[in-house]
């Protein structure tokens, strides 16, 4: 009997560290979503997006130009990751037999998990040196490097949860495979691929290291792609590691800013995915 | 076989078409040049559709405060054009200027004839302002100034010194008394221009520091631990009971951190002020060789404060881009003028006015169409 | 298959293909751009500790040492953690839990880097110092605790790696734990057994799968840049104590990799660029491998 006792105290333990964990967990987000609220709410105001960040000294100012070169940054890794991504992912969904598949199953899995600084160095290596240039298309070719295996996987993952009754109702109706796939396939798993789009563009918004020596920065408003660019993450870096308290308060704005992009991004996406999952009823 | 893509075209349209299109022309472009020869214009810096000249440089840290304030002022009264100045650090000015990757750098250790040779063209090196490194400490129980010569800093950054009552400190400060506390060194863990004219003048000091560390901008320290940017020197000698560091007089200043007198050629001991710095450059501007490229520490003269140095802007005396190098040369004529003004409020001194009109001269060299 | 079928494989494979061979040109671009340090140092670069760009020395163990040595402490500290939270959330959390919890540790994960970092400089380093500060002296004594307390170190950067490599881990854990089959675990507690046990087979079942979470985690570790650099201190030594500044191989191309003032020391950075690559496709390849002969029992397809 005080076996049995035993086994259900040792099993009551670990249900509690369990929870614990969860609440270790917890704790630092918590911490972190805090500071970056409370200092961050101090520092932001219309400023902080209207204007452009002052010389030293100066107090004030703002990010405009970092909010704008972001933007144009992931808008062009988008354009170049969301072809490249979508249509990987529909080739990896629809013959995945093959040993091509496996090979590029394989790659995007480990071009997923290439560290970013790593990509940042073969951009400069490939869309910097060349052209002797800084630019915000090198910056973009980085992180839609970053961008494309994501895109490509949940893609593949979410082409596969579509009931494949859908599918044989196209095939037998005599539509040809591509036509089954993009009228019928992908249209049904829309949402999803849409939501994976809007992730891997929140992970790449706040990457900072591949752009260090790719878009590198820059203190003007600027929107040629052949010029080096502002970025909200390497303004935060840059303000971050300075001794001026101002810039460090806007550091904490900037990551205001980020971190509520990526709150925003994670919480459509789990509305969106939640809706697709249901489809398929599980 | 019917030709096999119709049909994924017709489902796909146009949105799709356009995009593949476009990033094939971003691949090109982003890619394709591999193997091409730079491009023929500088790419450093363009013109916009709205008439804006943007120029890019990058560099030093050290002047980064008073850059930034004159390209921001001039960006004021000439609202067109655009400087763009990012501060990388002094090796990677030297070096990107080098790549072209920028139109001009900035430095504040001279570049070496090898890295002259290396670049693409000739360069012209222009003093822009001047400035002083001190050694900062953090001593407890030590209220007043401690006093240093170049030698017994550099046996400490040696290691050879390891306490703070080590009787090399000692007897330079007389009836001070001073703790038995093990010394933490302090050092920059990034390439640097501090770091260059601080191991500039300890070399000058010591032949064995010389011999074991070297002039450059980042070095192999033999001790102590590394801080990033004069920031984090300046954060880790506060936090650290027994530590010295050095970092440039306006961090030293503005985080309210103690700083000690060093003795001079001259045999005073000085401690660092925007008068004692331009004391030292005085005695280097009568000697001033053509191209600038000159080191002030240890310099001659009543009252000079020995780790002092020039800061440096560099350009390519016959850059490509012409109609930027004239916006460039017009900005120099304003910055070593007007410009100057504004340097001692940032705790940067002014530069002999002996210098300015040497540079006026070298500036008229500069190829501008 | 129909012709046209052909046509439509082909189309999409060669986005495919240009996937497949940015890892390849990843690798190539890196051999090419390190060929100079490689010649020069051979084997060396990786066993010698100098780092002087002044004699153009350049060893990379410090890095290695710190690279390894903060993501191995990193996963000490976030293994029990991630499968603790794994289990709650997909064997004891009540339904209405569930997709909240899973949201919040989605939300760690996708927290960037950078944020971290900034979290890093001016709430967690302070925190550390006053920890180092109030360690009592008879283990300051321990190599382990040698050096000053300066806060930034080894210690702030794996707490900081652990605190970003949990959701991760825990979220391929939780995946990999969904793919055991429920007749398993109603067999355990037909057999009379208890919550634990029960679990324990569960987690026994699916070994392969969280090893190959805990491995994926640790890939994450070795590559992750911003956070690190900020914390770490940026010292390269070899040293084993927690408090003693260090520096890891992302850290220090991010730091020097544009003030590398001639080609050779950019060569060796690159390198130590190339050898991260290397590694991070080791360690994903040998990880994706173990999801996956884990997840193929049940369904043939990653679970990742």
């Amino acid at each position: 009997m005080t076996r049995m006792v035993w086994r259900r105290m040792l099993s009551s333990l670990f249900v509690g560290a369990c929870a614990i964990a969860v609440l270790v967990a917890l704790v630092p987000l918590a911490f972190v979503l805090f500071f970056v609220l409370s200092r961050g709410v101090q520092a932001l105001n219309l400023d902080f997006f209207t204007h452009m960040p002052l010389p030293v000294g100066e107090s004030g100012g703002g990010m405009a130009n970092s909010i704008v070169g972001t933007l144009i940054l992931t808008g062009l890794a988008a354009l170049m990751a969301v072809p490249v991504g979508v249509m990987s992912g529909v080739y990896l969904s629809e013959f995945p037999g093959s040993r091509f598949t496996s090979i590029v199953r394989f790659a995007a899995d480990t071009l997923n998990g290439v560290p970013s600084i790593v990509i940042g160095v073969f951009a400069y290596g490939v869309a910097v040196l060349p052209f002797r240039q800084f630019s915000a298309l090198a910056g973009g070719l980085a992180l839609g490097i970053m961008m494309i295996p994501i895109i490509a996987r949940t893609t593949e993952e979410l082409l596969l949860l579509v009931p494949g009754a859908l599918r044989e109702g196209a095939l037998a109706l005599g539509a040809t495979r591509a036509r089954a796939v993009f009228t019928v396939i992908v249209p049904a798993a829309l949402p999803g691929i849409i939501t994976g789009i809007v992730l891997a563009l929140a992970r790449v918004a706040g990457e900072t290291a591949p752009l260090l020596f790719t878009s590198f920065n820059n203190r003007f408003f600027t929107t040629e792609l052949t010029q080096p660019i502002s970025s909200v993450t390497v303004q935060v870096f840059t303000y971050a590691i300075s001794p001026y308290e101002d810039w460090q308060r806007q550091a904490w704005a900037g990551a205001l800013v980020l971190v509520t992009i990526v709150f925003i991004c994670s919480l459509m996406a789990r509305l969106a995915t939640s809706r697709v999952a249901d489809m398929r009823g599980r | 076989m019917k030709f096999p893509f119709g049909s994924v075209q017709s489902m796909v349209q146009m949105p799709l078409r356009s995009l593949c299109a476009t990033i094939v022309v971003v691949c090109v472009t982003a890619c394709g040049g591999n193997s091409s020869e730079p491009a023929s214009t500088s790419g450093a810096a363009g013109a916009s559709a709205s008439g804006n000249v943007q120029i890019n440089g990058a560099g030093a840290t050290f002047p980064y405060p008073i850059y930034s304030k004159w390209f921001s002022e001039y960006n004021k009264l000439y609202p067109e054009v655009q400087i763009n100045y990012q501060s990388i650090g002094s090796g990677g000015g030297i070096r990107q200027l080098t790549n072209q990757t920028v139109f001009f750098g900035a430095t504040d250790g001279p570049m070496t004839d090898e890295q002259m040779k290396s670049a693409p063209g000739p360069i012209l090196h222009l003093p822009a302002v001047l400035g002083a490194v001190v050694p900062v400490y953090n001593v407890p129980g030590i209220e007043g100034e401690l006093k240093f010569s170049g030698s017994l800093i550099a046996d400490i950054y040696l290691g050879t010194v390891k306490t703070w009552d080590d009787p090399a400190i000692a007897k330079l400060n007389p009836g001070v008394k001073l703790p038995a506390t093990d010394i933490t060194v302090v050092h920059r863990s990034d390439g640097s221009g501090t770091t260059y004219i601080f191991v500039d003048f300890l070399s000058k000091t010591s032949p064995a520091f010389k011999k074991k560390v070297g002039v450059n901008t980042s070095v192999n320290w033999p001790a102590g631990v590394g801080g990033k940017g004069n920031e984090g020197v300046a954060g880790l000698v506060s936090q650290t009971p027994g530590s010295i560091g050095y970092v440039e007089l306006i961090y030293a200043l503005q985080n309210k951190i103690s700083f000690g007198a060093v003795q001079n050629l001259a045999g005073e001991f000085v401690k660092a002020s925007v008068d004692a710095v331009t004391k030292a450059a005085e005695g280097a501007a009568a000697s001033m060789p053509s191209d600038f490229r000159v080191s002030i520490t240890n310099a001659p003269g009543a009252g000079a404060y020995p780790i002092s140095s020039f800061t440096w802007i560099l350009l390519y005396e016959a850059p490509k881009d012409a109609a930027s190098s004239r916006i460039m040369v017009d900005f120099m004529r304003w910055a070593l003028t007007d410009g100057q003004k504004q340097a001692t409020e940032l705790g940067y001194a002014q530069l002999p006015s002996a210098v300015v009109q040497m540079e006026m001269a070298a500036l008229d060299r500069v190829k501008v169409s | 298959m129909r012709s046209r079928d052909i046509g439509f494989r082909l189309s999409t494979g060669a986005f495919a293909f240009v996937l497949a061979s940015i890892v390849v040109a990843i690798g190539f671009e890196l051999s090419r751009q390190s060929m100079l340090s490689i010649q020069k140092f051979g084997f060396d670069f990786w066993r010698t500790s100098t780092w002087d760009p002044v004699a153009g020395q350049f060893g990379a163990l410090p890095f290695i040492w710190g690279t390894l040595y903060s993501s191995i402490l990193a996963l000490l500290i976030a293994t029990p953690v991630a499968i603790g939270i794994a289990v709650f959330i997909s064997e004891l959390c009540p339904r209405i839990l569930r997709t909240p919890l899973v949201f919040l540790t989605e939300l760690l994960a996708a927290i960037p880097s950078i944020v971290y970092g900034l979290w890093g400089i001016f709430v967690l380093v302070p925190a550390v110092r006053s920890l180092e500060i109030a360690l009592p002296d008879s283990l300051r004594a321990l190599p382990l605790f040698s050096g000053p307390p300066l806060g930034v170190g080894m210690l702030s950067a794996a707490l900081i790696l652990a605190v970003m490599v949990v959701p991760f881990t825990s979220t391929v854990a939780r995946e990999v734990l969904r793919t055991v089959p429920l007749a398993q675990r109603e067999a355990a507690y037909a057999l009379g057994a208890t919550q634990f046990e029960a679990i324990r087979a569960a987690i026994f079942y699916a070994r392969t799968g969280i090893v190959g979470a805990v491995m994926l985690g640790f890939g994450r570790a070795l590559g992750e840049t911003m956070a690190v650099t900020m914390v770490i201190g940026n010292n390269p030594q070899v040293s084993a104590s927690l408090f003693a500044p260090q520096y890891t191989m992302a850290a220090v191309i991010a730091n020097e990799f544009t003030e590398a003032a001639d080609e050779l020391y950019l060569a060796a950075l690159v390198e130590i660029g190339l050898v991260l690559f290397i590694i991070t496709l080791v360690v994903n390849g040998l990880s994706r491998g173990l999801i996956w002969t884990m997840a193929g029992r049940k369904s043939g397809r990653a679970a990742a």
